[in-house]
């Protein structure tokens, strides 16, 4: 037996600036990295150059800004891109991303032809758990599609769709849920491809070869294996039934990894390593369901962003499971498995029947809010039981006592802090940017965009145009916006059903809180009803969904928008609604900006009686300076229990009557 | 609630002042007694202005896509520069109590437009009208061009908003039989204007309000709707929230109902007999047949009503006809 070739090694950053992000992956590179995984920051990943109002507080901090071609060569300075594997976390923009990816390519002298790649591209996973989506559902589709149809054409090595079940179990998924929505989304996107009529049968089998998953893999990781079997047995019977791709090769369920870190805990963050280590097993043990390229998550992720050795830490996992262990020099040891055999048969089953139910509502678009609430319900589940300590969580739920950690001790010091001046330099390069491209080149440019849109061509050759011209990420964005609209996706926790049976001490201690709530309405008069605020562009909504749905079956009125709200339009809410209590959830680092300024907004508006509480992975200084600012409370990942939390809230919003 | 809250400041009320708006339905939903008592004397002291909000209600079943409507009719009433309030009723859990009110961030309000809008929850009154949503929209009338009240659900929220909106728009999908169902078997109310919302496909919407059509032709045949109702031919709308089809259309439609119940001078007879209706309703929530007898029944309560104080809120003599059963007097 041939010994198994390494999958490709990825570790997913950018922070700060274009220079910045790319001494860090020629760092990387040189410690054995194979592939680069490039985080972008959520202005570009929501359409918005560096210096737009929306964009305060938010340039360099969860990635790499990218406004225009020029920040794309520096990204990739002296990383010669014939030679590169770079997967792009990019998705309402994807196709402008990747057209300055080619562009960059063609100022180094390589062609598209030569690159190797993925754009991630799956929009549906954003409407239901990541946040960066732009346009409505049909035009989104439509621009997935026509990055498939230009790279099947020239850019053959390229994946240009990575459909995620990874944020799915970020959001709660259960394993049968993962691999049932991926699917649906894969069968959306290749409908889509088809229909439009672009491709000839062959380039379209070849479309579907290139079509490419990006999974999550938990710590169950038995389980996790034969999720992976069952979801490729899938994908190969959907390739073939329903689009009678005969060569198996363009079967192939191909994916890529990162491992959960919905699982990673703040308390005892040392614990996360063998975490990660386990759940890395879960996509290489099994050679027929091996991962073709991974990234780890840092340990420390949930107390900040992680420093170049906490990166390294993990990228140090990936090479003693590939070159230290016999990992990669069997067949699949689990062939024969009566057990795994079951195990996948009945994850096969449950997810087919489910994309059965969901292809019955007319498609995954059209079932948005069914899958959405299944989702907000599978986590309002999860939540319940880690809280009532049925689903053990070590070090937090159970195996509480610690001794003092050498590696953490409770301050920030064990996380990477973002340059502040990152932003003013950002913005400074832009608007020099713009006062030297050729303002004629930019129209032209534009206006050939804007006739690509409507006349529904494909729009890369003119987003490759605009790149070369010096167009930007926010005038390419705006230009579609006019065009397409925007869109709001369903929040799912108005079909999240009340906690009917919470049973043991959870379900006593609930009762005693609904109790109190009802007594709490004497003392404000009325009902307590709070706003349940998610400021900024920051899209991970499962917290804020979650505190939503526990406060509701606390019995208190709650008031939720979804996600990126402005300080302002926060202020108005909690005005209007007449709130008792605002709670905020930012999980983007960008709190020590957005929250003053609601404080603020709050005040102007008479309103200094409105206590404000605010979750999210907020260093403990940052806490402080919150606190010192007039935040009433500040909640971490380490404040798991719900209970405590809301019946917080109830003293806080007493107190403030 | 702090001394602050108290102090609010009329003029700023009936001027669009929304800090004063919240405020003053803050206070309208307070239960404690002494702010009850104040609440009243706020309310009566509005009674005696002039109420000239146009207050239009849009019901219809979940999913029709109520709030990206409302979220259109918002955004043409800023164009035309008339200040809208929109009251949102969204249902309370049975279990719990507690209620997710989720139509605001739907809405996708500008902060530039004069609006203000505020949600509730039904609390006790399954998908209708609580107590305090209903002085809320009275309130609200005094100080606005339009309100818009939303409401979730078919059956009981429809008896609800007729008790409450100058105009009420029932808004249904292409072929919902149901709803259809409902307006034959003369269950519902026939509503002033009917939208057919999602009518993006030409052909389907064409066909589809030719069949509401032929359901409000089969219903008027047997109950003539025109004549209690004088020249106002309700109409069915095919709308469209997502591509903004024909949203003018149905705000033009709204002004012109509320024009004809103005030119037929029934806007103030309807608003009375509404004011009437919905306490009765308000008694038999709160203390049953029983004490609607004490009162004399429905005959009772609209002689008990006339005699009240002109200068009252229906508020205000609706809490005193319920202290009268209360207390036997």
């Amino acid at each position: 037996m041939t010994k198994d070739r390494p999958w490709v090694m990825r570790t997913y950053s950018g922070h700060s600036t274009a220079q910045a992000s790319n001494e860090l992956y020629r760092l990387n590179l040189s410690k054995g990295q194979t592939g680069l995984s490039v985080a972008f920051d959520l202005p570009t990943q929501t359409g918005y150059d560096s210096d737009h109002a929306l964009a305060r507080g938010e340039v360099g901090k969860v990635g790499v800004p990218i406004c225009h071609v020029a920040d794309m060569d520096t990204l990739f300075a002296d990383i010669p891109l014939d030679q590169m594997n770079t997967s792009m976390t990019i998705n309402g923009p994807a196709a402008w991303l990747l057209a300055l990816y080619i562009a960059a390519a063609e100022r180094q002298g390589v062609g598209p032809e030569a690159l190797q790649g993925t754009t991630q591209n799956d929009i549906v996973k954003e409407y239901l758990s990541r946040g960066t989506y732009i346009f409505p559902p049909e035009p989104s589709l439509r621009l997935i599609s026509d990055v498939i149809t230009y790279t099947v054409k020239n850019v053959p090595k390229w994946n240009p769709v990575n459909v995620c079940s990874y944020h799915l179990q970020e959001a709660g998924a259960t394993p049968v849920q993962e691999v049932a929505y991926a699917l649906c989304t894969a069968i959306a996107i290749l409908d889509t491809v088809r229909d439009s009529g672009r491709l000839e049968a062959a380039e379209f089998t070849a479309a579907v070869g290139r079509m490419s998953f990006f999974v999550n893999s938990g710590v169950r990781f038995i389980e996790e294996i034969c999720k992976l079997r069952a979801f490729g047995q899938l994908w190969d019977n959907v390739t073939r039934e329903r689009y009678g791709v005969e060569n198996p090769k363009f079967r192939r369920f191909r994916y890529g990894v990162q491992v959960n870190s919905l699982g990673l805990t703040e308390a005892q963050p040392e614990n996360n390593i063998p975490r990660i280590v386990l759940e890395a097993l879960g996509v290489t043990l099994s050679k027929d369901a091996r991962c073709r390229a991974m990234q780890l998550p840092a340990w420390n992720e949930a107390l900040g962003l992680p420093r170049p050795w906490d990166q390294q830490w993990s990228l140090r996992i990936q090479q003693i499971l590939a070159f230290e262990t016999d990992v990669l020099e069997y067949g699949d040891i689990f062939e024969g498995s009566k057990v795994v055999e079951g195990k996948t048969n009945d994850i096969r089953q449950a997810g087919w029947a489910e994309v059965e139910r969901v292809t019955e509502m007319g498609g995954v678009i059209s079932a948005l809010g069914y899958v959405k609430e299944q989702l907000v319900a599978s986590h309002t589940a999860r939540v319940r039981n880690i809280n009532a300590g049925d689903h053990v969580v070590v070090g937090v739920n159970k195996f509480t006592e610690t001794a003092e950690s050498p590696l953490y001790t409770g301050n920030s010091s064990a996380i990477l802090k973002v340059d502040e001046e990152a932003e003013r330099d950002q913005v400074a390069r832009l608007e020099a940017f713009r006062t030297e491209r050729t303002q004629a080149d930019v129209e032209a440019a534009l206006l050939s965009l804007r006739d690509a849109v409507k006349n529904a061509e494909n729009i890369m050759p003119a987003s490759i145009q605009c790149a070369h011209a010096g167009v930007t990420t926010g005038e390419w964005t705006q230009t579609l916006r006019d065009i397409f609209g925007e869109f709001r996706a369903p929040t799912g926790i108005a079909g999240a059903a009340a906690v009917p049976n919470v049973s043991g001490k959870v379900g006593d201690e609930l009762e005693a809180l609904r109790m109190r709530v009802r007594k709490t309405a004497d003392i404000l008069g009325r009902p307590l009803k709070v706003l349940i605020g998610k400021p900024g562009l920051d899209g991970h909504s499962n917290g804020a969904e979650q505190i939503a749905v526990w406060c509701r079956d606390a019995g208190m009125e709650v008031v939720y928008e979804g996600i990126r709200l402005s300080p302002e339009q926060i202020v108005t809410s909690a005005r209007d609604e007449g709130v008792h209590l605002v709670g905020l959830s930012i999980l983007s680092g960008s709190h020590l900006r957005l929250v003053p300024e609601i404080l603020t907004g709050l005040r102007q508006e008479g309103l200094d009686n409105v206590p404000v509480v605010v979750g999210g992975i907020i260093p403990e200084d940052d806490a402080e300076n919150l606190r010192q600012a007039g935040v009433a409370r500040v909640y971490t990942p380490k404040d798991f229990k719900m209970l405590r939390i809301l019946s917080d809230m109830v003293d806080i919003a007493e107190e403030a009557a | 609630m702090k001394e602050k809250a108290l102090q609010i400041d009329v003029s700023a009320l009936v001027n669009f002042n929304r800090q004063a708006i919240a405020l003053a339905l803050n206070l309208l939903e307070d239960r404690r007694p002494r702010l009850q008592a104040q609440a009243l004397t706020l309310l009566d002291e509005l009674s005696t202005l002039p109420a000239p909000a146009h207050v239009v209600g849009i019901t219809g079943p979940p999913g029709v896509g109520k709030s990206s409507l409302i979220a259109r009719l918002i955004a043409r009433q800023a164009q035309i520069s008339r200040r809208v309030a929109v009251v949102a009723v969204d249902p309370s859990s049975k279990v719990s109590g507690g209620a997710l009110l989720g139509d605001r961030g739907r809405m996708q309000i500008s902060l530039q437009a004069e609006v203000y809008a505020r949600s509730f929850a039904a609390r006790d009154r399954l998908g209708g009208l609580s107590r305090e949503a209903f002085s809320a929209v009275f309130l609200l009338r005094h100080c606005c061009d339009v309100v818009l009240v939303e409401t979730v659900g078919v059956g009981q929220s429809e008896t609800d908003i007729a008790s409450l909106a100058d105009t009420t728009v029932l808004v249904v999908q292409p072929f919902s039989g149901d709803v259809l169902q409902f307006l034959k078997a003369g269950v519902m109310e026939i509503p002033d204007i009917l939208a057919v919302n999602k009518a993006d496909d030409q052909a389907l919407a064409q066909q589809a309000v030719s069949d509401v059509q032929t359901a409000l032709a089969l219903e008027r045949g047997s109950f003539d709707q025109g004549s209690l109702e004088g020249s106002w031919q309700n109409p069915v709308l095919a709308v469209s929230a997502a591509t903004n089809l024909n949203i003018d259309t149905l705000d033009d439609a709204m002004t012109a109902h509320y024009q004809h119940l103005q030119s037929t001078h029934k806007l103030e007879n309807k608003r009375a007999d509404q004011a009437m209706a919905w306490a009765v309703g308000e008694i038999l929530h709160e203390v049953g047949q029983r004490g609607l007898a004490i009162l004399g029944g429905v005959e009772g309560v609209r002689s008990l009503w006339g005699e009240q104080t002109q200068q009252w809120s229906a508020i205000r003599k609706l809490a005193t006809l319920l202290d009268r059963v209360r207390y036997r007097a």
